[in-house]
């Protein structure tokens, strides 16, 4: 919704408001001649006569500066979005991503029914320093992608891809689709890559530079590691099977292809920690963790009331716009009335006054417009954060999970020991040892053994994911802090500058109309 | 609801033209509601000032109420045809709109210069009606106003008649009917002008009502704004959160000089193109009365040839009928001259009116269109002179990170 400029419509309206536009020789308004919405040149003459009543610095000329012709905010390139790593931020380290080119292709199937699906691919170049590298992929690649990058990188709050939206594909025209997704796909694959870790991850190189389809890894398996869970389940089950755990997996979380067994005991675990039988581990840290989620989901709450009254705003600020610019072509063609039919003198004065009205009118109706446009660039900060927010909630789910394998498995011991302890405390009542209940001991105690060395990967790994959350979200702050300012100072100085501008154009009105003012009789 | 009726100087309206010496100045203001339920109205004080010897005295004081404002335009309109009646303000249909403060103030305004360009009329400042609306008891009034409505045009007849005119007017340019019409070529395009005008007045009217909405809505959002801002600024806490609550509230600031610009806009700018509007159309039942009495004089003339063939018939065959045919016909040539001359000054007086109708609108329009440069002026500046002010708070905020 805010990430579309806005688009005017070229129609016969703009012949209309080309004939009070061309006209003009003062202050030469070069936006007139521009259908396209782009901001051109400054315009603002600096013979213009309305600089005097302007204090300096004048906004107005200020927000033609700030912006390149791609409408990208160079101070917002510039605030070190490169990592923490980079240092001064020098040329070769700088990635340079763009998504282009969206073609066609067909699904290759084995189907028998000709006319198979189609699908889109795009052209992603990253261009590094001097070099450049282009590969073509589909979304379905970077589906995969942002799937094995939440994997490898948990607690790092990495940029929500955009959505699979089958509903907007079935309604909107398919070459609005495919280019709503380029646009999309562009800035995500920006966002990735000016992530300080992720940015320089394996997984993203590969995505970006390796050409033909992503080679697949061990974590992406998910088939058979449903087979590996499922064949395993019956002797964990019976408790016959001497656990040989790859120590990686254990701290993996529990997914809908791996251990089902595990699933139950988290399961399990979860429930018991929502009734709150177990006490959970850490009691203050999680408090302190707990406020701050609470405060974000404050903040994420009325970022998202912001944002609503942003789009509002912008669609009242269009209206005005647009009713100002018809209010100017009703005047023109009063204009025309009066001239073509006039037999009094007065009549050709009224039509030269209300041609002024209409300039003057479809001049600010234009300067709203482009007011709006920029808006619209400002508040999207606002959107892109509550995409920021969606992320650091993945983030904090990837710590939710870290402790829940950290809490199973520690009730997995409690549960271990005591079953140790009660067969310690039979077996001694038989005299002589009772060959059956010490060989179940000695098979427990190796269980023991292999849990505990699970627990300290899952402690660490919990630990890891801790630190990471906790960095992240200091990062996030920090450059938080500094997008909105920026995005406050570029909204207020864009709506000075814009006011500037349509005062001068009003009073310029009111100048060509003061013979008629009450201070003369 | 202002109920004291002190004794304030008139409020004329920048569109109320001063009269001349010798002169004859009227005001009216202090409106007051009168009346329960359903028969509530609005009571208005005319105050007259003038020097005129057919007056009681220098200065009257007098209550009015809207229709006998209406009584007044209607009787001007069938004593004075050929001049364009200054228009009256509508009656306005919705109900709860009627006594809100912004439509009365508007409504006392619109009156105020009615009676005004009455007065400053060279003709119409004589009128008899005149004196008896600007001196008469109020009881007079009353019976005045219950006695006419009778008799004379309402409002909803003289609907029609603009109806009639404009498929006659249209009729004849479309070559439809065999006109029993003027074949003036000047005048056909007069006619024509007119039509075409209050159509474009008409749009450009509409379009000025919308923006005038749209300062009230975007006046709206920018408090809902501020309001979700502020909200924002104080979940945020420190030095941006104070950013943000200081943004909030210039927006708030900025959402109230939005509602007051869109209530001068209504006054100054919307309400002078709605009046021009009516002028239009007030021209056009003059338009109408033109038709009528060209028709009517045909009419007479025609039905006089008759008379004279039938009197010369009657006289040649020496019927003893022909002293009374003698006599309707002297009767009826009376009544047909008459007709003429009616009809004649009806266009003597519009061919002056028409002059001085544009020259009148020229300047309206040009106040008008001031007034709106300026309006828009000051609320351009206003918004930009608030966000200006910011700037440094912004600063300070972000020099402290």
């Amino acid at each position: 919704m805010m990430n579309q400029d806005h688009v005017l419509h070229a129609s016969q309206d703009d012949e209309m408001e080309s004939l009070v536009l061309h006209d003009d020789n003062g202050n030469g308004n070069g936006n007139g001649n521009d259908s396209s919405g782009n901001i051109q040149q400054p315009s603002q003459s600096p013979k213009s006569p309305f600089n005097s009543f302007l204090d300096p610095p004048s906004y107005a000329e200020a927000i033609f500066t700030s912006f390149d012709s791609n409408g990208h905010d160079q101070t917002l390139e510039q605030s070190s979005r490169s990592g923490t790593g980079s240092g001064s931020g020098s040329e070769s380290d700088c990635m340079q991503i763009s998504v282009s080119d969206p073609q066609e292709e067909q699904e290759l199937t084995n189907s028998l029914v000709p006319g198979g699906s189609s699908y889109h691919t795009y052209l992603i170049t990253t261009r590094t320093g001097k070099s450049e590298v282009g590969v073509r992929r589909r979304f379905r690649e970077v589906v995969t992608l942002s799937e094995r990058l939440s994997e490898a990188y948990r607690g790092y709050v990495i940029p929500v891809r955009p959505e699979k939206s089958s509903v907007e594909r079935k309604v909107m025209q398919k070459e609005e689709f495919v280019e709503q997704r380029r646009v999309a796909l562009e800035k995500y694959l920006r966002k990735l890559v000016s992530h300080p870790v992720i940015g320089k991850s394996e997984e993203l190189r590969l995505f970006l530079e390796v050409q033909g389809k992503l080679p697949l890894m061990r974590t992406t398996d998910v088939a058979s590691r449903m087979l590996d869970g499922a064949v395993r389940l019956p002797r964990q089950l019976f408790g016959s099977e001497s656990v040989a755990v790859d120590l990686n997996d254990v701290t993996q979380p529990a997914r809908s292809g791996r251990d089902l067994l595990r699933i139950f005991k988290e399961l399990k675990q979860s429930v018991t920690n929502d009734w709150g039988a177990a006490k959970p581990l850490v009691v203050e840290e999680d408090r302190e963790f707990m406020d701050k989620k609470d405060k974000l989901m404050e903040f994420e709450q009325q970022l998202s009331n912001v944002s609503q009254q942003a789009e509002s705003l912008v669609k009242f600020q269009q209206d005005m716009g647009e009713t100002m610019g018809e209010l100017g072509l009703a005047f023109v063609k009063l204009t025309k009335f009066e001239s073509e039919e006039a037999e009094f003198e007065s009549q050709r004065v009224r039509a030269a006054d209300m041609r002024n009205v209409a300039t003057a009118a479809v001049k600010a109706s234009r300067l709203y417009r482009e007011l709006n446009t920029q808006t619209i660039k400002h508040l999207d900060k606002l959107h892109e954060y509550l995409g920021t927010m969606l992320a650091i909630n993945n983030a904090f789910s990837d710590r939710s999970s870290a402790l829940l394998t950290v809490q199973t498995l520690s009730s997995e011991l409690a549960s271990l020991h005591s079953r140790i302890e009660k067969l310690e405390v039979a077996a001694s009542r038989i005299f002589g040892g009772d060959k059956t209940r010490m060989r179940k001991i000695e098979e427990l105690k190796e269980a023991v053994r292999v849990t505990e060395s699970a627990k300290i990967c899952a402690d660490r790994e919990y630990e890891r994911i801790k630190e990471n959350n906790r960095s992240e979200l200091e990062r996030i702050d920090k450059e938080r802090q500094s997008d909105f300012q920026n995005m406050l100072r570029g909204f207020v100085v864009n709506q000075a500058g814009y006011a500037e501008k349509m005062a001068a154009v009003w009073e310029k009105l009111a100048e060509e109309t003061s013979t008629y003012s009450s201070n003369n009789s | 609801m202002n109920s004291s009726r002190s004794s304030s100087g008139a409020s004329l309206s920048p569109r109320s033209p001063s009269s001349s010496q010798p002169f004859l100045s009227v005001s009216v203001s202090d409106p007051v509601k009168l009346g329960n339920g359903v028969q509530a109205y609005i009571s208005y004080r005319v105050i007259t000032k003038t020097n005129f010897p057919e007056y009681q005295g220098p200065e009257k004081i007098v209550i009015r109420r809207y229709s006998d404002f209406v009584w007044l335009r209607d009787r001007l309109f069938e004593k004075y045809k050929g001049i364009f009646i200054p228009p009256i303000p509508e009656k306005s249909a919705v109900e709860k709109f009627r006594f809100s403060a912004e439509f009365i103030e508007m409504r006392r305004q619109a009156l105020d210069v009615f009676v005004n360009r009455i007065a400053s009329h060279h003709e119409l400042r004589q009128s008899e009606d005149l004196r008896t609306f600007l001196q008469a008891e109020e009881e007079t009034m009353e019976r005045l106003r219950s006695h006419e409505t009778g008799i004379f045009k309402k409002p909803s007849d003289l609907m029609q008649i603009f109806k009639d005119v404009q498929s006659k007017v249209s009729d004849v340019v479309l070559g439809k009917e065999k006109p029993v019409e003027e074949s003036d070529a000047e005048y056909e395009k007069l006619k024509r002008y007119i039509f075409e005008l209050e159509n474009h007045l008409a749009e450009a009217q509409k379009h000025a009502y919308r923006l005038v909405k749209r300062h009230r809505e975007l006046g709206q959002s920018l408090s809902d704004f501020g309001k979700a801002v502020k909200l924002l600024g104080a979940s945020e806490g420190n030095a941006l959160g104070k950013a943000f609550s200081e943004l909030g509230m210039k927006s708030e600031i900025l959402s109230v000089k939005l509602q007051k610009e869109a209530q001068e806009l209504l006054m100054s700018f919307e309400e002078p193109l709605k009046d021009y509007v009516r002028a239009v159309q007030s021209i056009k039942a003059t338009i109408a009365e033109r038709a009528n009495a060209f028709r009517r004089q045909c009419e007479l003339a025609e039905t006089m040839k008759l008379k004279e063939i039938n009197l010369d018939k009657l006289m040649l065959i020496r019927s003893d009928k022909v002293a009374e045919a003698e006599r309707e016909y002297h009767e009826l040539k009376a009544e047909s001259e008459q007709a003429t001359k009616t009809f004649e000054t009806i266009v003597k007086l519009m061919n002056e009116e028409i002059g001085r109708f544009q020259e009148q609108k020229t300047l309206d329009m040009g106040i008008a269109f001031h007034e709106f440069a300026k309006g828009q002026a000051r609320l351009a500046n206003g918004i930009a002179d608030a966000w200006r002010s910011l700037l440094p708070k912004l600063e300070a905020c972000s020099s402290s990170q």
